[in-house]
C-alpha cells in the first residue's frame, strides 16, 4: 500500500467508474462471523494498534455486553444478530471486474452523472476513498501537509499521530455513550482523521466517500476532526452502498473538535442503499455525531439523507464555550418502506451560545419520516438562543411524517423559537408547473428542491448538485 | 384563409361525473381572438381545465383537434409543449423556484421536445430583461419565487410575462381580468396585444365586457348550460352588458 502513488490512484479513478449497486471482485481479508474478545484483539493487531488502543476497543466491548439497544425511536426493525457479522474485511488486490453491474442501479449513476472520475476533476476536491474498511488512497496529501493539516485515515493516523488520536478520541463522544457508539468503539475498523493546526483556514473541501462492500460485513467508521485555535475547515462526507438483499448494519461515529474560535463546516449526502420497494434489504444506518464547540467556535452540520432502510441519527453539538455557535441543517427523504428517525442535540452550556436548526422532511410511499430534536439549555448558559424550523412535506397520503422536539431549559435568559409546518405537496403546483411545459417527474424535483433550498443552500457547490438530483431519483414516481 | 390551430367538436365533459359541458363546438383560427363569456357555473373555467388537461376533469365525449395534433391524448405538459398557453385564474405559489429557474426549465423543457438547443444563459436573461418590460413587470420579481408574496395585479402580469417567454400558438385568458384595478387591467392588457401576431391566437374567459374595451375580440361566444349558444362580433359583448344573460338562456 505504501507504494500506492497519485498517479496510480488516478488511473485506477479512470478505469473504474464508481458505481453503487455492485460488488467489485476483490479477495477480502475477511475473518470469521461474530464478535468476542479474540476479534477485537485479531482486528486491532491487524493495524498494528498501541497497546492503549487495545484496551479502549476491550474497555468499550465490556461496557456493551452491558447495554441495552434503544428502543425509544419512531423505526420498526429485526434487531441485528450481532455474531452474524464479520467485523473486519480489508482489500488485498486492486479491482478487476467493472461488468455485473445492477442496471436499474447503473441508470440511477446516469442520472446522478457521478462517476470517481468526474469526482476528481472536481477542482479542489480531495478524496479519501474507503473501500470496506481500509483507506485505499488518499490524495492531496502533499499539499495539504505544507500547511500542517493531516488528512488520512483513521489508522494512518493511529500509527503516525498516535498523541494526537489518543488525546481526542471519546473524548466527544465517550465508549459509553451509547449502544451502537459503543459497539463502535470496540470493533471500529477504518474510518478518516484530520487535524487543522491553529489559525489555518484549509483550502480546499476535504472529502471522504464510504462505500460498503463485501457482503455480510458491518461498516464501522470512525471520523475524528480536530480544529485547532481559529482554524477552519469544510468536511464533505458522501455515502453510497452497493444492492444487497440482507440488511447491512452501518454505526459509525463522528467526533468533531472545534477549540476557540475555529469553525467546521460538516456536510453529509447519505445514500447508502435503502431496500428495493417491498421494504426488503437496505442498510441500517444506526450513527453517532456529535461536536464540541469550545470558545467562539461554530460547527455547522448540513445534511442531505435520501438512503438507508432504517436512519437513526442526531448530529449534535455541545456549545461548550461561550458565544460558540452551531448549525443544523437537514433534508431526510424517505420512500417505499424506509424509515428514518433523525434529528439534532443542541446542548447549550456556555454563555451567549447560539443554535439554529432546519430541517425539512419529504415522505413518500409508505415510509416514515420523524424528526427527534433536543434543545438542552443549561444553568450556565446565559442568553443562549436557539431557533428551530422543522417542515414536513407528504407527498402520499399513505406515508408518515412525525416530530418530537423536546426543550429543556434552566435558564430563563434564553430565548428559543421553534416553528414548526406540515404539507402536502399541492397538485395545483405540479399542475401549474405542467402546464408550463414541465413535465410531472421535473415538476415534483423543482417543487421540492424548492422546498428544501434553504437547507441545499448550505451545502458546497458540487455537492448541491448532486444532491438536488439525489432528490429528484429518490421520489421517482412518488406522488399518489 | 388562415390555419385552424384549434378544432373543439361535440366536447362533453364531467367533473366527478357532473356533466358540465354538454357537446360545445368552437372553432380558432391563427390571428384570431375569441371571447367566451357566459354566466357562472356555466362551464366556461372547466373548458380551460379541459383543454389544458386538469386533473380530475374528463372528456366523455367529442373531439379536440390542435393544431393537427389530438389534444386530448396528450399528458398536461405535452399540451404546453405543442404550443397551449392557459394564463390561470389564481395562479399557484411555488416557494423556493425562482421564477427564473422555472421559465428557463419551461423553455428548455419545451424547446427539448422540439428538439432544439437550449437557451444560452445570456441569451435568456435578455429575454427575461425585454420581456418583462411587455407587462411592466419589476425585473426584481423575475428572481423571486413563483408568485410568493406577488400581489393580485402582480400575479396576472406575472402570468402574461411567462406567456411573453413560452410564446405559445394559443393562449387562453381565465378571467385574467378579474382582480385587477384599471392601471393593471391596461398593462395586462397592453401585453396580450403586443404578443398576439397573425400567427397565434387567444382565447379570452371573462365575465366582464370590460377586458374588452382593451383587447378586441373579433368573435364573441355565450356560453351557457355547457355549450356555446350564440356567437357574434364585439358588439355583442357590449349587448350583454347592457342586457345580461337571461334573453339568451331563456
Amino acid at each position: 500500500m505504501a507504494n500506492y502513488t497519485e498517479e496510480e490512484l488516478a488511473k485506477d479513478l479512470q478505469t473504474q467508474e464508481y458505481e453503487f449497486g455492485f460488488t467489485s471482485d476483490i479477495d477480502s481479508d475477511t475473518i470469521p462471523k461474530g464478535l468476542n474478545e479474540d476479534v477485537i484483539r485479531f482486528i486491532s493487531a491487524k493495524k498494528n494498534e498501541p497497546s492503549w488502543l487495545l484496551d479502549y476497543r476491550l474497555n468499550a466491548y465490556h461496557t456493551w455486553l452491558e447495554m441495552e439497544e434503544p428502543k425509544w425511536a419512531h423505526v420498526k426493525y429485526k434487531k441485528p444478530d450481532f455474531q452474524d457479522i464479520s467485523y473486519f474485511s480489508a482489500p488485498k488486490k486492486q479491482y478487476e471486474s467493472w461488468d455485473d453491474v445492477d442496471p436499474e442501479m447503473k441508470a440511477t449513476m446516469d442520472k446522478l452523472g457521478i462517476s470517481m472520475d468526474e469526482q476528481k476533476k472536481l477542482t479542489g476536491v480531495a478524496v479519501d476513498f474507503v473501500m470496506d474498511s481500509v483507506s485505499v488512497a488518499t490524495s492531496f496529501k502533499e499539499k495539504l501537509s505544507e500547511l500542517g493539516i493531516i488528512f488520512c485515515s483513521f489508522s494512518e493516523a493511529v500509527e503516525n499521530h498516535p498523541d494526537l488520536v489518543k488525546k481526542y478520541l471519546g473524548t466527544v463522544v465517550p465508549s459509553s455513550d451509547n449502544y451502537y457508539a459503543t459497539l463502535n468503539s470496540a470493533v471500529f475498523s477504518d474510518g478518516s482523521f484530520c487535524y487543522i493546526p491553529k489559525g489555518v483556514r484549509c483550502p480546499m473541501e476535504l472529502s471522504t466517500y464510504f462505500r460498503i462492500n463485501s457482503s455480510g460485513t458491518g461498516q464501522f467508521e470512525r471520523t475524528l476532526l480536530v480544529a485547532d485555535q481559529g482554524s477552519y475547515v469544510s468536511y464533505l462526507e458522501g455515502c453510497t452502498a452497493p444492492q444487497r438483499d440482507e440488511n447491512q448494519l452501518h454505526a459509525a461515529v463522528v467526533e468533531l473538535i472545534a477549540m476557540d474560535d475555529a469553525e467546521i463546516k460538516y456536510s453529509t449526502v447519505q445514500n447508502w442503499y435503502p431496500g428495493d420497494k417491498n421494504g426488503k434489504g437496505g442498510i441500517f444506518n444506526f450513527v453517532t455525531k456529535r461536536g464540541l464547540c469550545e470558545k467562539n467556535a461554530k460547527i455547522s452540520w448540513t445534511q442531505v439523507e435520501t438512503g438507508s432502510a432504517v436512519t437513526w441519527k442526531y448530529p449534535s453539538c455541545i456549545l461548550k464555550g461561550d458565544n460558540s455557535i452551531g448549525e443544523f441543517y437537514s433534508v431526510a427523504v424517505t420512500n417505499n418502506h424506509q424509515q428514518a428517525d433523525t434529528g439534532t442535540k443542541m446542548i447549550h452550556l456556555g454563555k451567549n451560545t447560539k443554535s439554529t436548526v432546519i430541517s425539512k422532511g419529504i415522505s413518500a410511499g409508505q415510509s416514515q419520516n420523524s424528526y427527534r430534536g433536543l434543545i438542552q439549555i443549561h444553568k450556565s448558559a446565559s442568553n443562549a438562543r436557539n431557533f428551530t424550523q422543522c417542515d414536513s412535506l407528504l407527498m402520499t397520503d399513505k406515508c408518515g411524517a412525525h416530530t418530537f422536539p423536546y426543550i429543556e431549559c434552566a435558564n430563563n435568559t434564553a430565548r428559543l423559537e421553534h416553528e414548526a409546518t406540515t404539507s402536502k405537496i399541492g397538485e395545483d403546483q405540479i399542475f401549474y408547473c405542467q402546464q408550463r411545459g414541465i413535465s410531472e417527474e421535473k415538476a415534483i424535483s423543482l417543487i421540492v428542491n424548492g422546498y428544501a433550498k434553504e437547507v441545499l443552500n448550505k451545502l458546497p457547490m458540487e455537492f448541491a448538485v448532486e444532491a438536488q438530483k439525489l432528490l429528484a431519483i429518490s421520489l421517482e414516481n412518488s406522488v399518489g | 384563409m388562415s390555419k385552424t390551430l384549434l378544432n373543439i367538436e361535440n366536447l362533453h365533459a364531467e367533473i366527478e361525473d357532473k356533466q358540465i359541458l354538454k357537446g360545445l363546438n368552437l372553432k380558432v383560427n391563427a390571428g384570431e381572438i375569441h371571447a367566451i363569456m357566459g354566466p357562472n357555473g356555466a362551464g366556461k373555467s372547466t373548458l380551460a381545465s379541459v383543454l389544458s388537461g386538469r386533473d380530475g376533469y374528463e372528456m366523455t365525449e367529442g373531439k379536440v383537434d390542435f393544431d393537427g395534433t389530438d389534444l386530448m391524448e396528450l399528458d398536461p405538459d405535452e399540451r404546453a409543449k405543442e404550443g397551449l398557453f392557459l394564463a390561470f385564474q389564481y395562479p399557484v405559489e411555488i416557494p423556493g423556484v425562482s421564477n427564473i429557474n422555472f421559465l428557463r426549465t419551461a423553455l428548455n423543457e419545451i424547446r427539448e421536445y422540439r428538439k432544439e438547443e437550449p437557451v444560452s444563459a445570456k441569451e435568456f436573461m435578455t429575454m427575461v430583461r425585454e420581456r418583462s418590460q411587455i407587462v411592466e413587470l419589476d425585473s426584481k420579481l423575475a428572481s423571486r419565487s413563483v408568485n410568493v408574496g406577488f400581489s393580485g395585479g402582480e400575479k396576472k402580469r406575472n402570468e402574461i410575462f411567462q406567456m411573453a417567454m413560452l410564446e405559445p400558438k394559443l393562449a387562453i385568458l381565465d378571467e385574467t381580468d378579474s382582480g385587477l384595478d384599471i392601471d393593471a387591467l391596461r398593462i395586462v392588457a397592453a401585453g396580450v396585444n403586443k404578443l398576439k401576431n397573425e400567427n397565434n391566437a387567444v382565447v379570452l374567459i371573462t365575465h366582464y365586457q370590460r377586458l374588452l374595451d382593451y383587447i378586441k375580440p373579433d368573435f364573441v361566444h355565450v356560453l351557457a348550460d355547457g355549450k356555446i349558444i350564440k356567437t357574434g362580433g364585439p358588439e355583442l359583448a357590449l349587448e350583454l352588458e347592457e342586457k345580461g344573460y337571461d334573453w339568451l338562456t331563456k
